[in-house]
């Protein structure tokens, strides 16, 4: 299997990495998404849909061990890549032209990721947390817990601001997902970048949409 | 042919040899707007010759835009403001009287300053060595129209081949990525018949040349397409991608 | 003239090649890797020749002062390469290819050579399509033909107007091949000053690290100098910045003859001179002549704007003096008859240039047409020049371009100093006293791919020179006199800066060994670069040390050359009582101003023998016609 840690390990394989974990990722969003809009139903649905995945615990352990670790290869693998990219430019620029060439949410991937990241550790530790190991799990009242978190406009407006780093990481990673794999052409490359870009917006929006419902209604 | 001279503050990076501590000097002059931006260099370089200072280094050859020697990093773009053209394409007219103009050599961990405006660009050739070409000895050849060739692909692999090995893209990418360059060269190969025998090796020998001697990686900025002076498309990177992914998909070869 | 033997095989035309290589030495395979060979130089000759000779399996070290082999300047070269496919079907043949090439060069060239240069054209083609050059393509698949001047048939293959740099490209990815494969060694950023030669024959070469500074020695069975010509005598010539006579200079004062130096060909298109801070002169590929009309204003000293001088105040030269080749006159006639209208003081605006017009081809076929010829040039010159050549007419004017002179040497491309080969540009030898367009690319690799691997393989087998070791005393000698040169140059500390100096060659080259010529001013200027020459020794500073990379010191190293190099030219054109090609003696002219052969007296190459400074030794290879008849150029 030389081979194929070989090939990893190139630049083109860590880019591949990168690519295939976050495409993961992208899909994992969605799911995710769909189950937290299940809250403007109301807090019976929400709660049932909660529930019922709690009653296939195993299988959906499995999946989290799964999406853990594509996480942290995502995580690894592009720190690393930041790393080494630093330092294949040891000296900086006296004057950065970059602006002229390129876009600020290309360039910042590592900073939108970092925040991401801080935004997972804190998302984990709260509501994950809670809806796994503490007395929801008996009460079943997840919806009336997610109400009092975003009741709160500090953790709320966090939550926002993180969704809209998402939407900026996303928007330039669903494109260079598939220029990575190679898939840039005239025909399709244009649409995938409008794909990527309503992807973006889409979940920057109904992400935040959540904790804006619960301020204006004041999680009532 | 204009009379009319603009005034500029040039500073350039002077740093005596690899090993020593750079710094940039401020040079006035007084230059035609019709001059080129070497030119303009040229003079200061003449005037310091007669005040018996050393001129600055930097390189060019043909300046013409096409044998790629020339390239230095101006107010923070290779190759200046204006879009695909090499530096000694760059007139003065862009200028405007009163400006300040930052001069620097191409900055990677793979293009070492030599002195002042010079750097070691050996890497980019060192690539090629990996297997930019086809393997054809002298004469061991059929007729140059044995195999016919679509117009079109012909004029994609013109596109790539198009490329002067400058090393902007180098210096454009946040990365110091040589991907731009690389990806012309396969590009151009695995898009011609010619090139199908060496296809698989090529792109595998090639990127594990880049990768050995220290350019970063790919993180798709498009920088380099955006300095490179003929327009190499990133459209190239992605063929490089898919050539290099099927490669190692593909070939039985574990060695390599 | 025993001295000079250019050893041209015996037998019809057509069979002297053919003949020739059956009858050469070979070198057996095994014994291939025992011979070393220096070539000196990366572009279209050297990288195709350093190849082939890789792949033959000989041992080769390749040199070159640019930081990599593809940098050399024939990748500047545009327009395109001739062969004798006949893949239009319009009747060409590569009799009619030998042919046009002889007439184009005003019969001053070598039968035999020439013929072989036409002979090796297709398998040039065929060459580096395998290598992956793409050529223009038509739809069906098959390679696109143009036409160029000097010609009645559609024989350049190109690539965009990129072919030059396609072509070297092809060349240098083999040469990176045999490097990889480790046939070749590569040695960049080294500039050869020197050629060591032990018992008259060539035995290795000295050159300076342009990194550090240190003076390095190499040894070899056989020396190729490709180094290109030396058209930056001029100063301002459509040449690279760094393209110098340096290698093949000191090779002839170390005894390689050097042959019809004064034939130097002006190119008519070019953009003209901004200013004094002008570095180089850049070339508008001839094509435009095809549509744009070229004119300048009747009145002398005519200051309005172009658009401004009304249609009947318009003097279109060309059309009026030469009616049916009208625009399209060959270079040296359009270079000549621009500069004549110059020097009345009726150049654009009373200076150097003359207009080339499209407004009338914008008029008759419209604008996009017009761009989709030129569009590319169009933006070129809008670049350089911030004008607009679709509103207002472009200024050009002619530009030193490229040297059909250059070292002498035999059939086999050997210089007069056995083991030394010159190759492409840098040799004399196949285009006379003018050049074709989309010629020079097929000389540098006829020589490089197809000629030389043959004729150096033959010396080595039938010669069988001996490599001499680095501690032999002449290449102590050589390096010792060469650290001297550049120390005394480092010490002058005088007042003037190399390109002060420069320039000055370049005006006394322009206005006396340029386009036109005379006997008066040809005295002058012997004189005169003599005197400079002084002056240089005398005046100029050298700034900086010998010990790292010192740009200032590689410019005045070259200058030396230059200033010595420059009273050869202008001592053969003296010496040449005639006009034919890009040499043109004004006292030679027909009553309508054309150029005036004397075949009697001149059907002969001048090969000049160094003796001391500002001292040559003139002598004569007759040129004998078997196989065509001698005729006077008419594009009347």
């Amino acid at each position: 299997m030389n081979w194929l840690f070989r090939s990893l390990n190139s630049s083109i394989g860590k880019k591949v990495i990168m690519a295939i974990t976050g495409i993961s990722l992208i899909l994992f969003l969605l799911v995710h998404l769909a189950n937290n809009l299940t809250l403007f139903a109301g807090p019976s649905t929400f709660n049932t849909v909660v529930k019922s995945l709690d009653s296939i615990k195993p299988f959906i352990r499995v999946i989290e061990v799964i999406l853990a670790l594509i996480f942290i290869f995502h995580i690894f693998n592009g720190v690393r890549l930041w790393y080494e990219n630093k330092i294949a430019r040891p000296t900086p620029y006296a004057v950065n032209g970059s602006s002229k060439n390129s876009t600020l949410l290309s360039r910042t991937m590592i900073h939108t990721g970092s925040i991401i990241f801080i935004f997972l550790v804190i998302h984990l530790s709260t509501f994950w947390n809670a809806f796994n190991f503490s007395d929801l799990h008996r009460t079943h009242s997840y919806y009336e817990f997610t109400a009092d978190m975003f009741s709160n406009v500090y953790y709320s407006i966090f939550y926002i601001i993180a969704m809209i780093i998402l939407g900026f990481h996303l928007n330039h990673g669903f494109q260079s997902a598939f220029q990575t794999f190679g898939w840039n052409n005239n025909k399709y490359f244009p649409l995938v970048k409008a794909l990527g870009f309503l992807y973006s917006v889409l979940m920057a929006v109904a992400f935040s949409s959540i904790p804006i419902y619960f301020l204006l209604i004041g999680g009532n | 042919m204009a009379e009319k001279k603009i005034n500029l503050l040039v500073k350039v990076w002077r740093q005596p040899s690899t090993t020593s501590v750079g710094s940039f000097v401020d040079y006035k002059i007084s230059v035609s707007p019709d001059s080129s931006f070497l030119e303009m260099l040229d003079e200061i370089n003449n005037d310091l010759e007669k005040k018996n200072l050393e001129p600055i280094a930097f390189e060019s050859d043909c300046r013409e835009g096409i044998c790629g020697t020339c390239g230095l990093v101006i107010n923070g773009q290779p190759h200046g403001p204006i879009p695909k053209i090499a530096t000694c394409q760059l007139h003065m007219r862009n200028f405007k009287d009163g400006d300040t103009v930052w001069v620097e050599p191409f900055r990677a961990k793979a293009f070492q300053v030599m002195k002042d405006l010079i750097v070691e660009r050996s890497g980019l050739d060192k690539i090629i060595a990996a297997g930019g070409y086809i393997s054809v000895n002298t004469g061991s050849i059929p007729d140059a129209n044995a195999i016919p060739i679509s117009k079109e692909r012909s004029s994609i692999a013109m596109d790539a081949a198009a490329c002067i090995g400058c090393g902007a893209c180098v210096a454009a990418c946040k990365n110091a990525s040589a991907m731009l360059f690389v990806s012309a060269k396969v590009s151009q190969l695995a898009l011609l018949p010619q090139g199908q025998p060496e296809r698989t090796r090529r792109v595998q020998n090639m990127v594990k040349v880049m990768d050995e001697l220290g350019f970063g990686s790919c993180s798709n900025t498009y920088a380099c397409e955006a300095e490179c002076p003929k327009g190499i498309s990133v459209k190239n990177i992605a063929r490089l991608n898919r050539e290099f992914i099927l490669a190692n998909v593909k070939s039985d070869n574990i060695e390599a | 003239m025993a001295k000079l033997d250019p050893k041209i095989p015996a037998g019809p035309l057509q069979e002297k090649w053919v003949n020739h290589k059956f009858n050469m030495k070979l070198v057996n395979p095994a014994n291939k890797r025992k011979y070393d060979i220096i070539i000196v130089g990366s572009g279209l000759a050297g990288a195709s020749a350093a190849a082939s000779l890789g792949e033959l399996g000989y041992k080769v070290k390749v040199f070159t002062y640019n930081d990599s082999p593809r940098r050399a300047h024939s990748i500047s070269a545009q327009g395109g390469i001739n062969a004798a496919k006949n893949y239009q079907n319009d009747g060409d043949s590569i009799y009619r290819l030998f042919y046009d090439t002889i007439k184009g060069g005003d019969f001053r060239a070598r039968e035999a050579n020439v013929y072989r240069l036409a002979e090796v054209s297709n398998s040039i083609i065929d060459q580096c399509v395998a290598q992956g050059v793409p050529f223009a393509r038509e739809y069906g698949g098959m390679l696109d033909n143009r036409s160029f001047g000097g010609a009645q048939v559609s024989r350049t293959f190109y690539a965009r107007g990129q072919t030059g740099q396609q072509l070297l490209l092809g060349a240098y990815s083999s040469l990176m091949r045999q490097v990889h494969l480790g046939n070749v060694e590569l040695f960049t950023r080294r500039e050869m000053i020197d050629l060591v030669t032990i018992d008259g024959q060539a035995k290795g070469i000295v050159v300076r690290n342009m990194v550090d500074g240190a003076i390095e020695k190499y040894s070899a069975h056989a020396v190729v100098l490709a180094t290109g010509g030396y058209a930056n005598v001029f100063f301002l010539s459509t040449n690279a910045m760094n393209c110098n006579t340096t290698a093949i200079w000191r090779a002839h004062k170390k005894g390689a003859f050097f042959a019809n130096p004064c034939f130097t060909q002006i190119h008519p298109t070019c953009l003209p001179i901004h200013g004094e801070g002008q570095s180089k002169l850049t070339l508008m590929s001839e094509s435009l002549r095809n549509d744009g009309r070229i004119w300048v204003s009747k009145l002398k000293k005519d200051m309005r704007e172009p658009n401004d001088i009304p249609e009947e105040e318009r003097d279109y030269y060309l059309e009026r003096k030469y009616p049916s080749f009208g625009n399209l006159s060959p270079r040296d006639i359009s270079s000549r008859s621009a500069k004549e209208v110059v020097d009345e003081g009726r150049g654009a605006k009373g200076g150097d240039a003359v207009y080339l017009d499209f407004k009338d081809a914008i008029n008759r076929l419209g604008k996009h047409v017009i761009e989709e010829r030129y569009g590319n040039l169009f933006e070129i010159y809008e670049t350089i020049t911030g004008e607009n050549p679709y509103n207002v007419p472009m200024k050009i004017y002619p530009a030193p371009h490229y040297t059909m002179g250059g070292l002498w040497v035999d059939y086999n491309l050997m210089s007069t100093i056995p083991g030394l080969f010159v190759l492409g540009e840098a040799n004399f030898s196949d285009h006379g006293a003018n050049r074709l367009g989309a010629s020079a690319l097929m000389q540098g690799l006829a020589d490089g791919y197809f000629v030389a691997p043959y004729t150096i393989g033959d010396y080595l087998a039938s010669a069988k020179p001996k490599k001499e070791s680095l501690d032999h005393p002449a290449f102590d000698t050589v390096k010792k006199e060469n650290e001297e040169l550049i120390g005394k140059l480092l010490s002058i500390k005088g007042k003037q800066t190399v390109d002060d100096i420069h320039k000055k060659l370049g005006r006394i080259m322009w206005n006396k060994v340029g386009m036109g010529r005379n006997e008066k001013g040809l005295k002058e200027a012997i004189k005169e670069i003599a005197d400079l020459r002084v002056e240089f020794w005398k005046d100029v500073n050298v700034v900086g040390t010998d010990k790292d990379i010192n740009q200032c010191l590689e410019r005045a190293g070259r200058l030396i050359d230059y200033l010595e190099l420059g009273e050869l030219m202008a001592r053969d054109a003296l010496e040449r009582n005639e006009s034919c090609g890009g040499h043109f003696r004004e006292e030679y002219q027909t009553p309508e101003g054309e150029a005036l052969r004397n075949d009697e007296e001149y059907a002969f190459v001048s090969a000049w023998e160094y003796k001391n400074l500002g001292s040559w030794e003139l002598n004569k290879e007759p040129l004998i016609y078997e196989n065509v008849q001698l005729a006077t150029r008419s594009y009347k």
